[in-house]
């Protein structure tokens, strides 16, 4: 080099982005293949937390612990005690005083109480009937509601067997006959085990990226990086891409445990599963990604994913709290939250089908958010300290 | 000893609440989370999308749509008249059910033939869907009752007289409300305990700690005090906004409630310095309290019952504090529960603190790195 | 020697690989904004090594930011090759090799997969690479660790692995920032020849950072920063040079070595003193008369001898001239003596270590050492990262379970001891590590309180710590924001609130600037004068000179133990009569070597 050279040297000969991107990929690699936390991220965390989520989380009440009074025995109250035993939504226990049953309340030994008086055998074949007194243990309201459907349900059984005996027909003016579409047999399973794939890679995706870019930051790799040809969207595909391999590895697995596991039909295609599943992992990985950038700080980006993913997921998607009956000023805040979309498209794709009135709309909204949060994280990616 | 315990809480406070990052984490999320999910996290439904389809022209199907169409749980919104338009409807979420009255409807109910009244609801959130068919079911009952008075016709043998208590008008918000306490107070005791030894091993600060005469016992009582007092004010500001904004009833008795908190955030504490103090780097922490936070609120019973659960699912309930403290919640604020009646919650969240509690202080000179 | 004034003119800059033209650098945090360059202007040659020289803190690591792209100058403008980096940030880049401090390197990448990234970034042909590699391996040394992964090398040879991935494809400039910090001598005298040799055999224009003063010497143009200014540039002989006629080494027999160095120093025609050997290095003031008589009143038998000036002579009394002397206390009071300090004044060793050994896993970070320290007595342990030097440290502490051997410190196993045995010791850890949220005098409360002091021993001894450490004007600013320099002195004041018997200090004085170190070292010297022992590690190793004995660590065993003198003497050849302790430690660390491979 001579002294008086004044210009600058000629750049390098471009061998193209490929190289470069070719060599992050493999680096980044290379480092998820030693360092197995992210694939425990990856693979452990989405079967444990679907495990344990799919068969912990059920609003499916069965056996239900009753406090059956029964003051004065009598062939009567013998069968309706018996119509309550042979429910599978039940498990009775029967008092003769109404003090136990409720000291049995008290206790959570009992969600309710059926009351039958001493006068129920006399009643019974009066004009106006016999009332059967119910107290529902009414703290937890949707599991008071389900389980004052169910008394009634079994009452009204108990009755129409009742009529039949006595050669009565006992049938109520309007019969109403639902029909239930999707999910007939009514398995909560069915709808919140696809709503939980959505919270877990929400979870998953923002973890996985979130602390990388963070990583090389405070590791000074990045600074490295920075002083050669390498541009700032290469560095981002070059993190992108290996996570989202990743990540649908990931859900591969949780929709197969969904499907084989517990045995969610899958009415829609396989094809558009996957691919708005991996729209929706491109969310998630570009929230982590953005999260990453701007917090610079392993530490301070993980705080943030974990306030920003878990629980707005778990609350504000509609997986398990309808959207629409939340204030509206709530329902506008869950229009921010991508799982909010993903839980719509994976529960009409399981249980529905490919409609493409529910997907299309759900789609567009995750590309909206997967090129604002790509978009947002390659501007605010610097390759400069400051 | 209690000279070096305030010194050491003294300093704990400070690194706390000196920093502004710190002092928001500490109170912004916590009271945005209360009001979001306070009004967001319920099962009552309201405003519900339906549509009709009714092929039959007599007055009595008029009057059981004017009864659903009055109630503010349900928005009629769309008008079929032909079977193929049901379809797109369910599918699309436009409506979450249809009611179809057949041609014959009030024929059959003028000649004492029963009424068919078909509903059809989109079970994808079969829990939504249920709850739609209760209230429905319930409505047409009504007009049941009063179709069977006025035209005087028998009534059934037996009635139920449905009450419930605790909770006459079955809100979700008042099951909800008290759990999020709960919920949230845990959130921000791991947060403040789940760091506090992991950022000390990090900047050096705790070797310089541990050269001092300070025994484990009085690193622990120096390190779970801050944690207590930080969360005794969160949760008194939680309960204040939950008994005053969001009404719900605080039956029993403050001292019951607060024992109960003590004992919870004895043993979150616990947990969170035990992780603290495994961790070597901040990093672990908050990767361990994220592990732990996430299956412990979801195997709670704040949102779904822990009775739904398969059983060996329960026992693993038995090690989560916030279990226990969810039943004290619920118990103490809406059936007003004696201190007596909740033994049985208080000595398991007294066992996890104290043996998480050993546990961390036994960590503090045994986790190297 | 040269003529040139040390502010080069402007005319000639057109021919120099970079120009930084009155540049100024302003970090804001919160609203606070930290001036960390204040119009700094000055040229990198070609063909030749720069060397940035100056303390932590003052500014070395912000030029290599600004020169490589990484930071935007506040004001003021930087070309390279006559090219605006600003305005061309990735064209300047593709021709840079950047090493940043801690190398860069992917730890959990091998050799050979850093080497083939960097390639991939740097679009180096397949084709080119067998030949770069080998040849970079070669030069490196690292030839027979290509599979090895990065984390696992010593500091030394990440060191080198950096610096060959930085010069995967030849670069016009090459900016390393700090390139020899925590890395044993062995290896800083390699890097060195590395980069002599590309310089010689490419021609290849660096610009290097470094916090040790020696390493200017082997720069051809040195820049001095102090606090974000240049407070001089020339060729190390200009700023030696005028040192000429001023530096003696005085012996004396009746007095010890560390109180003649007292002494010296509080001479005010005096600008440094430093202990070597059993003399006492001296600079005075320029055009001051020397003799003996003069420097030491009322000494007898006093030897002066004319030495040859060092860079860092001419560095230190720069910085004398510019820094206000109000730092330099020229005396340190330790306070009272406590009554457990009288109590304990019992003879014999009061740390006595045998056969000491902590493994982790099947790796053996401390291996059978043994030694023992007198009271009063300044025991160091010298040694580069990763020799062991700290895990022997936290032992003796208490913090880390030994795997074999004994270890008594005051007679008593701290790890097992009762929790008042630990009030006899003080604890300054490496990176005095303070509670950065508090304020200095929340810190001395809290570390007053922690040892128990009740309420008015504590108020007497925060008012000492504020008065002999000079903390008053800050004593309520936030600890973290405060200089190294400051950071250092309350470490020390914290680990001296309870008046300890006994005070371990870990690496105290790494990143401060030579005079606090020499202030640091005066307290020190004071400290084990009452009879408090005193034992330091340090990779410093003209600090060796400061101890009583001490041991040389490599590998987590001892090479050797004995006064300084002692163990450069057992250096001393025909062919270097006169070995420094870096000479020593490199012979020791050589012997030791030869006889592993002997023995394998």
């Amino acid at each position: 080099m001579s002294e008086t050279s004044q210009s600058l040297p000629p750049p390098p000969v471009r061998f193209g982005s490929l190289m470069r991107m070719n060599g992050l990929i493999r680096k980044e690699f290379l480092q998820i293949l030693r360092d197995p936390s992210s694939i425990a991220i990856a693979f452990l965390m989405p079967f444990f937390l679907l495990l344990l989520f799919g068969y912990g989380v059920s609003l499916d009440a069965e056996h239900v612990p009753v406090a059956l009074v029964v003051e004065a025995p009598d062939p009567e109250t013998a069968s309706l005690a018996g119509s309550f035993m042979a429910s599978r939504y039940f498990s009775p226990t029967v008092y003769s005083r109404m003090s136990e049953a409720i000291t049995a309340m008290n206790e959570r030994r009992a969600d309710a109480i059926v009351h039958l008086r001493s006068d129920f055998g006399r009643m019974i074949y009066s004009s106006g009937g016999a009332p059967i007194q119910v107290i529902i243990e009414g703290s937890d309201a949707n599991t008071g509601r389900l389980v004052s459907g169910y008394i009634e349900g079994t009452v009204q059984i108990w009755l129409a067997q009742q009529a039949r005996f006595k050669g009565q027909s006992l049938q109520a003016p309007v019969d109403m006959r639902p029909r239930i579409w999707f999910n007939s047999e009514v398995r909560s399973q069915n709808f919140l085990v696809p709503g939980l794939i959505a919270v877990i890679m929400t979870l998953i995706g923002a973890l996985l990226t979130s602390m990388v870019v963070a990583r090389e930051w405070e590791r000074g790799t990045m600074e490295a990086l920075a002083v050669t040809p390498v541009t700032m969207t290469e560095i981002l595909l070059g993190k992108l891409i290996p996570y989202f391999i990743l990540g649908m590895g990931g859900m591969i697995l949780a929709v197969s445990m969904a499907y084989f596991l517990f045995e969610v039909p899958l009415r829609g295609s396989l094809w558009l599963l996957i691919a708005t599943s991996a729209l929706f992992l491109l969310v998630a990985l570009g929230m982590g990604l953005l999260i990453s950038i701007i917090a610079r700080n392993q530490f301070v980006a993980g705080q943030v994913a974990i306030i920003v993913t878990f629980l707005p997921a778990f609350i504000l998607s509609g997986f398990i709290f309808d959207i629409a009956s939340m204030p509206v000023g709530v329902q506008v805040i869950t229009h921010l939250i991508a799982a909010r979309y993903y839980v719509a498209i994976l529960q009409t794709i399981f249980l529905a089908g490919d409609i493409w009135s529910v997907i299309v709309p759900n789609t567009m909204a995750l590309f909206v958010m997967a090129v604002f949060f790509l978009g947002v994280s390659r501007r605010k990616a610097r390759k400069r300290l400051d | 000893m209690w000279r070096r315990i305030v010194a050491l809480m003294r300093k704990e406070f400070l690194a706390i609440l000196k920093d502004k990052k710190s002092r928001i984490v500490l109170i912004g999320p916590p009271i945005i989370q209360l009001l979001v999910f306070g009004y967001a996290a319920t099962y009552d439904l309201n405003q519900v999308p339906f549509a009709v389809y009714n092929e039959d022209q007599g007055e009595a199907s008029r009057d059981l749509l004017a009864k659903l169409r009055l109630s503010p749980t349900f928005h009629e919104v769309a008008i079929v008249t032909h079977d193929a338009e049901i379809a797109p409807l369910i599918d699309s979420k436009k409506a979450l059910l249809l009611i179809h009255l057949g041609p014959d409807f009030s024929r059959n109910l003028d000649q004492g033939i029963p009424a068919p009244l078909q509903v059809i609801v989109d079970g994808r959130n079969s829990n939504t869907a249920m709850i739609a068919l209760n209230y429905i079911q319930s409505i047409v009952e009504v007009f049941n009752k009063e179709w069977n008075a006025t035209q005087q016709l028998g009534t059934p043998r037996a009635y139920l007289v449905i009450r419930a208590w605790f909770n006459p008008n079955l809100e979700s918000r008042w099951f909800i409300v008290p759990g999020i306490i709960g919920l949230l107070t845990l959130v921000v005791t791991m947060l403040v305990t789940a760091l506090s030894v992991a950022r000390e091993r990090e900047q050096g600060t705790f070797d310089q700690l541990l050269v001092t005469p300070m025994r484990p016992t009085e690193i622990v009582l120096g390190k779970a005090l801050p944690g207590f007092i930080i969360g005794f004010a969160e949760a008194t500001l939680i309960m204040v906004v939950a008994v005053y904004w969001f009404r719900v009833p605080l039956l029993g008795h403050l001292v019951t409630l607060y024992i109960g908190l003590f004992l919870f955030l004895l043993s979150a504490i616990g947990v969170g310095l035990m992780i603290s103090s495994i961790s070597l780097t901040q990093q672990q922490g908050l990767l361990g309290a994220f592990l732990f936070l996430v299956p412990s609120i979801i195997l709670s019973g704040f949102t779904t019952p822990i009775a739904n659960m398969p059983p060996a699912v329960q026992y693993v309930t038995y090690i989560n504090p916030l279990r226990y403290f969810m039943v004290v919640l619920r118990a103490v604020f809406l059936q007003g529960a004696p201190f007596l009646s909740l033994l049985n919650q208080f000595w398991p969240m007294a066992l996890i603190g104290i043996v998480t509690l050993s546990l961390a202080g036994w960590l503090f000179r045994h986790r190297m790195s | 020697m040269l003529t040139k004034d040390s502010t080069s003119d402007s005319a000639n800059s057109a021919g120099q690989v970079l120009d930084f033209k009155d540049v100024t650098k302003v970090f804001k945090s919160g609203n606070r904004s930290v001036e960390a360059l204040q119009g700094v202007s000055f040229q990198v040659r070609p063909g030749v090594i720069t060397g940035l020289i100056g303390p932590d803190g003052a500014g070395k690591t912000t030029i290599m930011r600004l020169a490589a792209g990484l930071l935007i100058p506040s004001s003021g403008r930087i070309t390279f090759f006559g090219v605006d980096i600003l305005q061309h940030p990735s064209r300047v880049q593709s021709s840079l090799g950047y090493m940043p401090q801690h190398f860069g390197l992917y730890e959990d990448l091998t050799v050979r997969e850093n080497l083939d990234l960097y390639a991939d970034l740097q679009g180096v042909g397949h084709s080119e690479r067998p030949a770069r590699y080998s040849q970079l391996l070669d030069m490196t040394g690292l030839a027979p660790f290509t599979s090895r992964l990065a984390g696992q090398l010593s500091g030394g040879m990440k060191q080198k692995l950096g610096l060959a991935c930085t010069l995967v494809r030849s670069p016009s400039l090459l900016l390393l920032d700090e390139p020899t910090v925590g890395v044993d001598p062995v290896s800083r005298r390699e890097l060195w020849a590395i980069v002599g040799g590309l310089v010689k055999s490419e021609g290849m224009s660096v610009l290097l950072s470094t916090a040790y003063l020696d390493e200017a010497e082997r720069c051809s143009w040195v820049v001095l920063f102090h606090e974000g200014k240049i407070l001089g540039e020339g060729t190390p002989m200009n700023f030696s040079a005028p040192m000429k006629g001023r530096t003696f080494s005085v012996s004396a027999s009746g007095i010890q070595k560390r109180s003649m160095q007292q002494r010296l120093m509080d001479n005010p025609s005096v600008v440094d003193a430093v202990i070597q050997g059993e003399q006492v290095r001296v600079v005075v003031k320029s055009g001051v008369q020397t003799d003996a008589e003069s420097l030491l009143p009322g000494a007898g038998d006093v030897m002066l001898r004319e030495v040859e000036p060092r860079f860092e002579d001419g560095f230190i009394s720069l910085l004398r001239e510019r820094v206000a002397e109000t730092s330099q206390r020229m005396s340190f009071d330790i306070g009272e003596l406590s009554s457990s300090q009288a109590l304990s004044a019992a003879s014999g060793p009061i740390i006595k270590v045998q056969d000491l050994e902590r493994r982790f896993g099947d790796f053996y970070a401390v291996r059978g050492i043994t030694f023992d320290v007198g009271r009063g007595e300044i025991f160091g342990l010298l040694g580069a990262n990763g020799a062991g030097k700290s895990t022997t440290f936290r032992m003796l502490c208490g913090l880390l379970p030994a795997s074999g051997g004994t270890l008594r410190v005051a007679g008593l196993d701290l790890r097992h001891s009762a929790a008042t045995a630990r009030g006899r010791i003080g604890y300054m850890s490496q990176k005095f590590s303070l509670y950065g949220m508090l304020s200095v005098l929340e810190n001395l409360q809290f570390f007053g309180s922690a040892y128990g002091l009740d309420r008015r021993r504590r108020a007497t001894r925060i008012d000492w710590a504020l008065e002999q450490f000079e903390l008053q004007p800050v004593s309520s600013d936030t600890s973290a924001d405060l200089p190294l320099g400051y950071k250092q002195r309350l470490a020390l004041a914290c680990a001296l609130m309870h008046e300890p018997d006994i005070l371990f200090l870990d690496e105290p004085t790494s990143g401060v600037d030579p005079l606090a170190r020499r202030e640091f070292w005066r307290r020190i010297s004071a400290l084990a004068e009452r009879g408090i022992t005193v034992m330091v590690t340090t990779h410093f190793m003209e600090e060796a000179e400061y101890c009583d004995r001490l041991a040389i660590m490599a590998a987590g065993e001892i090479l050797a133990l004995g006064t300084p003198e002692q163990i450069k003497d057992r250096m001393r050849t025909d062919s270097q009569p006169e070995p420094t302790m870096e000479d020593a430690f490199i012979g020791l660390l050589e012997e030791h070597e030869r006889m592993e491979a002997n023995a394998a």
